[in-house]
């Protein structure tokens, strides 16, 4: 069950959208988030997508993944689309006691759902096509002028790129927990959602201690590998934008443009 | 000089929390020539693993010196230079990779060190070609097996060049198969590369491929010797509540009935020999 978690995972690939330069990538998930906004009809929906489905099919990644990306947010999704449809005053459709359905009602419920499976959507292929270390290194050097400011940047990357890393880790132990509890008895499936949250503790307690023991261990041993902040710190990775970088750059603008220029039409 | 790894009366106290202290190493004096394979045996407590921290100042000493390549460990300002010239790979490989990617994770060390992006490529593919997982440089550590990842945490220690290599338990949390991998690796490390190997171990089969051991008991040096030499002292092995490699084992049962074996046997082959030339 833990394994569907998958906002954060990598999928290594050498795709055209794999090799586009992270920090190009992570501007571009930031302009769609934008353009997302200012969508406002079916056509300028329909266009980011459709924009959404290329990256998809260019990257290679299974489309079975991308769904089971949206599984833990399946709620959000659900009731966002209830209070919208219930909620929005208008045109009434549908009446019973204190529940309403009204036409603009409908039509905000689909905006909201389309909206945030798209913004998901959108934002988790940056991070199934990007290796965490590629992201926080882009927002790094993206976020660097910020140093001057004496905001701990490398600091703050550091910190994010560690967590990715150890997001695999620490779901694998926490199942191992789960069936370790289980053997002992442990009854996770019935009783009411405070029974179950109760249910939970014996799993948190070992994996928080775990946890905490695996940072100290990961701090010696990186001390060990000489690591002493982001002062005089290289890096293997050399990033250089080129032509793809420009393709994709283009390619983007000219859809997230006209889905801005829509949106205002209200299309 | 030929020691790479000097310790002079070396203690290392610790505090409970009613302000008693007691000593996890006490008085240790140890040399470690270049290019030796020593392992450190010792039962749980012994003080190996607080000794394996003082090797590349984890931890300083509370009375006592440890030198690395002549530079004491106390000294702050050499800390870098210690801890690039004897290395350390830990137990848990999963608590020791830093990256999401293969060669990313082995070139932790070279970025810290400020190493120019050419020359870090060259040192990460020769590294990972030294272990032997050059071709997962693109996998993902998580996805790999025990040994695998072991692996990839010692190509992360060599890339920095180390003389001198200090692996605390490396193959405790492994499979047989995974320990073999490790084992197999750090044996060419000594013997190809010449790098200084300190392997901590409780596994006697692991003890007996090495050129020298020490055991531990209490916070001090027991035994000191080649491997022959000290596994032959069954009795004083038990003392430090350790046991012995098979083949010891059975010559020396076999000797307490009166046999008169030679009871140094280290392999299975060896061992064989002398029951089979005693048989017949």
């Amino acid at each position: 069950m833990l394994r569907d978690i998958t906002i954060g995972q990598f999928f290594p690939g050498n795709s055209f959208v794999h090799r586009v330069d992270p920090r190009v990538k992570l501007v571009l998930v930031i302009a769609m988030i934008i353009a997302l906004f200012f969508a406002g009809g079916v056509v300028s929906y329909l266009l980011i997508a459709t924009y959404e489905l290329i990256v998809i099919w260019v990257s290679r990644i299974h489309f079975k993944m991308v769904v089971r990306g949206l599984k833990p947010i399946l709620f959000i999704i659900i009731f966002t689309a209830i209070l919208n449809l219930f909620y929005t005053p208008g045109d009434v459709l549908w009446a019973w006691h204190f529940l309403h359905i009204t036409k603009q009602g409908i039509f905000t419920a689909i905006q909201m759902v389309a909206r945030i499976m798209l913004l998901i959507i959108g934002t988790s292929m940056l991070t199934y096509t990007t290796s965490p270390i590629d992201l926080t290194d882009a927002l790094e050097r993206l976020l660097s002028p910020l140093k001057r400011l004496r905001v701990p940047v490398h600091e703050l990357a550091m910190i994010m790129s560690i967590a990715l890393r150890f997001i695999p880790t620490l779901i694998e132990e926490t199942e191992k927990i789960i069936s370790a509890q289980r053997a002992r008895g442990a009854d996770f499936e019935s009783g009411n959602i405070i029974q179950r949250a109760r249910a939970m503790v014996p799993i948190l307690v070992p994996l928080f201690i775990s946890a905490f023991r695996r940072a100290d261990e990961l701090a010696t041993a990186m001390e060990c590998r000489l690591y002493h902040g982001g002062e005089g710190r290289t890096r293997l990775k050399q990033l250089h934008i080129c032509w793809i970088d420009y393709l994709a750059i283009f390619i983007s603008a000219l859809i997230f443009g006209t889905v801005i220029v829509l949106g205002r039409l209200g299309w | 000089m030929t020691e790479i790894i000097k310790a002079e009366n070396l203690t290392y106290a610790y505090h409970d929390e009613n302000g008693k202290s007691y000593f996890a190493l006490n008085g240790i004096d140890l040399a470690i020539r270049r290019g030796e394979f020593v392992t450190i045996l010792g039962h749980n407590g012994s003080g190996k693993s607080t000794l394996a921290c003082h090797l590349n100042a984890i931890r300083l000493p509370s009375g006592g010196k440890v030198y690395v390549d002549m530079m004491d460990t106390a000294d702050e300002s050499k800390l870098y230079d210690i801890r690039r010239t004897c290395a350390m790979v830990f137990q848990n490989p999963d608590n020791q990779i830093v990256a999401s990617v293969v060669e990313e994770d082995v070139a932790f060390a070279l970025e810290n060190m400020g190493l120019p992006p050419a020359e870090i490529r060259r040192r990460v593919d020769d590294a990972l070609q030294a272990v032997g997982m050059y071709p997962y440089c693109r996998h993902a550590p998580h996805k790999l097996s025990g040994g695998q990842k072991q692996r990839v945490a010692i190509a992360g220690v060599i890339a920095m060049m180390p003389r001198c290599i200090v692996f605390d338990e490396p193959t405790a949390m492994l499979d047989p198969a995974g320990r073999k991998e490790v084992m197999q690796v750090i044996r060419e490390l000594n013997q190809r590369y010449g790098i200084t190997v300190i392997l901590i171990t409780h596994h006697m089969d692991e003890a007996a491929q090495a050129g020298r051991v020490v055991v531990m008991h209490q916070g001090q040096i027991l035994m000191d010797g080649t491997p022959r030499e000290i596994f032959s002292q069954v009795e004083r092995l038990r003392q430090a509540s350790l046991s012995v490699p098979q083949t010891i084992e059975v010559l020396y049962k076999l000797n307490k009935q009166g046999a008169g074996l030679p009871a140094d046997a280290l392999s299975v082959s060896e061992c064989a020999d002398i029951l089979q030339k005693y048989l017949t």
